[in-house]
């Protein structure tokens, strides 16, 4: 059995179809029990070379991609951007063709930039992922938090999903909102005006204006992190009021009709946008969306490697196993 | 090699119908109860016996067996899924990737005789895949290969040591082994290359 494939890169969930969202999120499940092994390592991608380009700051992202190579075998490098001869001056494209001559198969990227990872694409012949451009996706965390919430509920179509808070900065919110629509779930946002695009209903999204609606609609919340390196902007008359108003609170979910889950991408701002209460609490499947990401990286890096279909002829006759 | 199968080795290219039952469903039975049998021979009893079911069609093999050995012998015999896709090696030149099957080994390996099941043996390269990806699980103190169907045509030096069937397949011809909790049917067929699954 074969499955349809995905193309050379993953910018975004928007470029996506549901199938092939659901063929990562299915290739995702058996990864999760190689993360269970004794010895923690298949030699799926054994030989591969691939560079881990973080041109911004990040711990759960690059370690969870950094695992999900390792046990996939691969040979992996990581280039920050700080000590790094970006910081003299050469460009994206002329950094990443010389690590290319340096004959890598597979870049992730993560870069501040919107754009960043589809513009290093279509210049160079190595597998790109997108780990975060700018405020336009993370797709890999958009699939995670799908495949959290299908373990969680058992399906997709037809789940409430209610992102709470800075959507306007978020590439989460938008790898998110693409994935979960394509897959059939009904979803909201939630924050203040100043914090949601505006026109984002267009997406085919409902808007809250206050947290207690978005509590009382929503199978699960996923609370976005307010991005305080940003706030300096006015966004928000002070991060106080916006745990007042706006905080995801134990109070708050008591009132709820049904037990709610509840998701964060991480970092979390205690007592921001999160009460610890919640971030601790029985619903929360804060965890499980990190031990989920490293099984969706493995399926991405999986699905994506190699793939030269003019070598899968080759391969057919008696040479393959049965 | 059975009468059929002789005969359908010699018969002439032309004359051939698109699909030939090997064995059906009474015939395919008989050869599980028959290796249920030798298992047992091989292992000396079912102590620490540990039946392994290579994805797919081999998972519900090895289910079969146990079940056969449960029923003669009244004691519970352990039993797992494993998935080779990952160890292929011939991943890097697969044009779409495989869609990789669910592993589940029950318990440790140390100690145990594992009998790996599948339903054709054909390149060996599957059985080459599982001997490594079992390695990885722990040490047994053996490991034993038990098929449905000998196809022949080995391009390792791998030898199973219990065999349902054997049988001759010409060039363009492929083994069908199919099972009633996938197919709706327990049948082993002989097909032309190209004719519909």
């Amino acid at each position: 059995m074969t499955a349809p494939p995905l193309g050379k890169d993953l910018v975004g969930l928007e470029d996506l179809s549901a199938d092939q969202i659901r063929l990562i999120l299915d290739t995702a499940e058996p990864f999760k029990e190689v993360s269970e092994r004794p010895i923690k390592k298949v030699p799926a991608l054994r030989g591969k070379t691939i560079v881990n380009l973080f041109f911004e700051a990040s711990t759960r992202t690059r370690i969870s991609f950094e695992f999900a190579e390792k046990r996939l075998s691969a040979d992996t490098v990581n280039v920050a951007a700080s000590g790094s001869s970006v910081q003299k001056g050469e460009t994206l494209v002329d950094t990443a063709r010389n690590l290319e001559a340096m004959r890598i198969d597979m870049v992730v990227i993560r870069h501040p930039s919107s754009g960043a990872a589809e513009f290093l694409g279509n210049r160079i012949r190595s597998n790109v992922i997108n780990a975060g451009d700018g405020k336009h996706e993370h797709p890999t965390q958009g699939l995670l938090d799908l495949l959290t919430i299908r373990d969680k509920h058992g399906k997709i179509d037809g789940i409430k999903v209610c992102l709470v808070g800075d959507v306007l900065h978020s590439r989460v919110a938008r790898s998110n909102i693409w994935g979960l629509l394509k897959l059939g779930a009904e979803v909201g946002v939630c924050g203040p005006d100043t914090l949601l695009p505006r026109g984002i209903e267009e997406l085919g999204v409902c808007r809250f204006r206050r947290i207690e609606e978005a509590i009382e609609w929503a199978d699960v919340l996923n609370v976005l992190r307010l991005q305080l390196e940003r706030m300096e902007m006015g966004f928000i008359p002070s991060v106080r009021e916006y745990y007042r108003v706006f905080g995801v609170t134990a109070e708050r979910l008591e009132k709820a009709a049904r037990p709610m889950t509840i998701m964060h991408p991480g970092p979390m701002n205690r007592g921001v946008e999160i009460d610890s209460r919640v971030a601790d609490g029985p619903h929360s499947v804060i965890l499980d969306q990190v031990t989920n990401g490293v099984a969706v990286r493995m399926a991405v890096l999986y699905l994506l490697a190699g793939g030269r279909p003019e070598l899968a002829d080759a391969a057919k006759g008696p040479g393959g196993p049965e | 090699m059975t009468l059929l199968g002789r005969r359908l080795a010699s018969k002439p290219e032309m004359s051939r119908p698109d699909r030939t039952i090997i064995l059906d469903a009474r015939a395919l039975a008989r050869a599980l109860q028959r290796m249920a049998g030798e298992v047992l021979e091989l292992a000396h009893g079912t102590d620490d016996l540990l039946l392994i079911g290579i994805q797919r069609r081999g998972v519900e093999l090895a289910d079969r067996i146990a079940k056969l050995i449960e029923k003669d012998k009244g004691t519970r015999i352990p039993r797992g899924a494993l998935d080779i896709t990952l160890y292929r090696d011939d991943l890097e030149t697969v044009g779409p990737k495989p869609v990789i099957g669910e592993t589940r080994i029950p318990g440790e390996l140390a100690g145990k005789h594992v009998v790996i099941v599948d339903d054709v043996l054909y390149t060996g390269r599957t059985v080459r895949a599982a001997l490594d990806e079992l390695a990885d699980f722990g040490r047994p103190k053996r490991i034993s290969l038990c098929v449905l169907v000998d196809r022949g045509g080995r391009e390792l030096p791998i030898q199973p040591d219990i065999v349902g069937e054997r049988v001759k397949v010409n060039s363009g011809e492929r083994v069908d082994v199919l099972v009633e909790e996938l197919d709706g049917r327990d049948e082993v067929n002989l097909v032309r290359q190209g004719a519909p699954a």
